[in-house]
């Protein structure tokens, strides 16, 4: 059973799942490739450095509920309410701070938690009760866009003025400390693949992937370098007012969340029962898997990811309003396209990133 | 004969008013392939299923390697060295070969799964089993064939060191290269030691790997005999009259 898989052999396989139709990412990064392109010449300031930093602390939130949703969407289930549920967060998180007078550290945590119960109303409805997810989570849409204009009042908005809440989208790491943060991460990639490597060796596994995975790595922090150097040039209009320059703090956020939920999804027994129960739930269950607590979690991680998702939206807009609106049906637009490339329920939280960037 | 791994003496099993097992006497020897016969309704199912522990008998005893023993779950069973291979096989497609079998009992290292033990051990497993057919075991599950998803599943059966496996018709849906190949695969099995319990329809099957032929009929067993005492058309009057001469 030994295979010897050079590069050209998997490049081949590779090349003959696309022409079967197992596409994978390829959709998803070929349309970011052609809109790069389409809006690089048709806008002179599309590709500067300023609007990729302003790109991705826009799309910021979005990736959160995204990653979060990814461990619904394997299940074959469907969260609708994501975006609200995150407005109910950010609502919270914002109404502890201002009107409670609860420092960040406190607040923060009791946000990601209230999200983290939402999931669990919704997941329960869903595995226990057996209603459509499609169904629950509708209702729930609803419900929580009432929840959040209970809290924030019809037509109000309150300010938040939280500096550490505020830095998250607002606050750039100092140049050296972009370099340092790149140089670990890219660093810890590297140990974390080597050492797989090295341990499957030490047990007589060998395989030939080493070369094609060392191709990818190089790949991937070519494209790290190129986008720290990107983020490190000033870009601010004014450089002797305000220098803006550097990483913008969301990005190690959604990094930790990115590699947590990889990690989760790909190493622990949990993220391999998700796969499995999404596969062949009676599958699953005959195993002695307990499918109904795999489905709650799954709606608990989610939410809990929107909860973050809120905190950084309520970042960006210095506020909270009830008119989280435009966010909400951007998200739906996402949801769509992301249903779409999950219809394999073989994806990583990596790809769905891709999607939908 | 030696002294069967699992016998059941007496065991009676209905659901409300119908009566579906009545007094069925079975037993399944280690090294020996065990067919189970028997016309749709005959009670072929609800009698492995007694003994996976999915149903409970209302009467009768279960005597395991010569200890009576209480099967009141499909833990118990699995417990006991007792694994069913389902007909519809219960794989994920999903999911690559290693974590199809290891699914629900994985190896864990900390926190993460130890996949390369898990590899290493599937590997045997199959290896053990002279499957040569797979290109490579972390292949997903959706990109094999019938015949091979079967051997999936049946390798998964035995990777726990289990006693008795039971195959719930094995070759149904299986050409006749394939259903060849797990037959051989079956054979093996016994020949490996364990206690194997074929439910199957096609008497072909049956004679070319069954040692015994317990024959079913109407809830209750016909009879239990060795292969080379009967021939098919004892069987089919077996099958469908119970009566044995």
């Amino acid at each position: 059973m030994s295979q010897d898989l050079s590069i050209k052999q998997s490049a081949n396989d590779w090349w003959s799942r696309v022409k079967a139709g197992q596409v994978g990412a390829l959709p998803a990064l070929l349309g970011l490739l052609v809109l790069c392109i389409v809006f690089g010449t048709q806008s002179s300031v599309f590709l500067t450095p300023g609007n990729l930093a302003n790109l991705l602390t826009q799309a910021a939130a979005v990736i959160v509920i995204a990653m979060g949703l990814v461990f619904v969407l394997l299940l074959g289930e469907i969260d609708l309410s994501a975006g609200y549920a995150a407005g109910v967060c950010g609502a919270l998180l914002v109404i502890m701070i201002t009107e409670m007078d609860y420092p960040w550290y406190l607040a923060f945590p009791i946000s990601v938690l209230s999200g983290v119960l939402l999931g669990a109303v919704i997941g329960y409805l869903v595995a226990q009760l057996k209603i459509p997810s499609f169904v629950v989570t509708l209702a729930t849409f609803l419900a929580f866009q009432g929840l959040l204009l209970l809290l924030v009042g019809e037509g109000g908005t309150i300010r938040i003025e939280d500096p550490v809440i505020l830095a998250v989208e607002n606050k750039n790491l100092s140049v050296s400390y972009s370099w340092i943060f790149f140089f670990l991460t890219a660093g810890a990639y590297l140990l974390s693949g080597l050492l797989k490597f090295r341990k499957r060796k030490k047990v007589g596994l060998v395989d030939n992937l080493f070369k094609l995975w060392a191709i990818k790595t190089f790949a991937l922090i070519a494209i790290g370098t190129l986008a720290t150097w990107a983020l490190t040039v000033e870009r601010s209009n004014n450089p002797d007012l305000v220098s803006l320059r550097g990483i913008p703090y969301v990005v190690p956020v959604i990094l930790v969340l990115l590699v947590g939920a990889t990690f989760v999804l790909s190493r622990t027994s949990f993220g391999l029962h998700i796969y499995a129960v999404g596969g062949n739930a009676e599958a699953a269950r005959r195993a002695g898997i307990n499918v109904k607590m795999v489905r709650i979690t799954a709606f608990m991680i989610c939410t809990g990811f929107a909860a973050v998702a809120g905190m950084i939206f309520v970042s960006r807009a210095n506020s909270i309003s009830p008119t989280v609106q435009r966010f909400s049906m951007q998200l739906e637009r996402q949801l769509l396209v992301e249903q779409v490339s999950l219809e394999e329920k073989e994806k990583s939280a990596m790809q769905s990133l891709a999607a939908l960037l | 004969m030696a002294s069967p791994i699992l016998s059941l003496k007496r065991v009676n099993k209905s659901f409300g008013p119908v009566h579906v097992l009545k007094d069925v006497d079975f037993s399944a020897y280690a090294g020996k392939v065990t067919a189970l016969v028997g016309d749709n309704g005959a009670g072929k199912s609800t009698l492995i299923k007694c003994i996976a522990g999915i149903y409970t008998p209302e009467t009768g005893e279960f005597i395991f390697e010569g200890k009576p023993v209480t099967i009141a779950g499909p833990r118990d069973a699995t417990e006991l060295g007792i694994e069913i291979v389902y007909q519809d096989l219960a794989l994920c497609d999903n999911l690559d070969i290693v974590h199809n079998m290891f699914l629900g009992r994985e190896e864990i290292s900390g926190i993460t799964l130890n996949e390369s033990s898990m590899e290493s051990l599937a590997k045997k497993t199959l290896d053990g089993l002279s499957v040569r057919t797979v290109k490579s075991i972390r292949q997903k599950v959706a990109s094999l064939s019938g015949g091979q998803r079967q051997t999936v599943a049946i390798a998964r059966a035995v990777l726990w060191n289990s006693k008795v496996v039971i195959l719930d018709e094995p070759t149904a849906a299986l050409g006749v290269a394939q259903t060849e190949q797990v037959l051989k695969l079956v054979r093996q099995l016994a020949d490996n030691g364990l206690a194997v319990i074929v439910i199957s329809h096609n008497l072909n099957d049956v004679f070319q790997v069954a040692d015994n032929i317990a024959a079913m009929y109407l809830g209750s067993m016909a009879a239990q005999v060795e292969k080379n005492s009967v021939n098919q058309n004892d069987v089919v009057r077996l099958i469908t009259t119970g009566a044995q001469k």
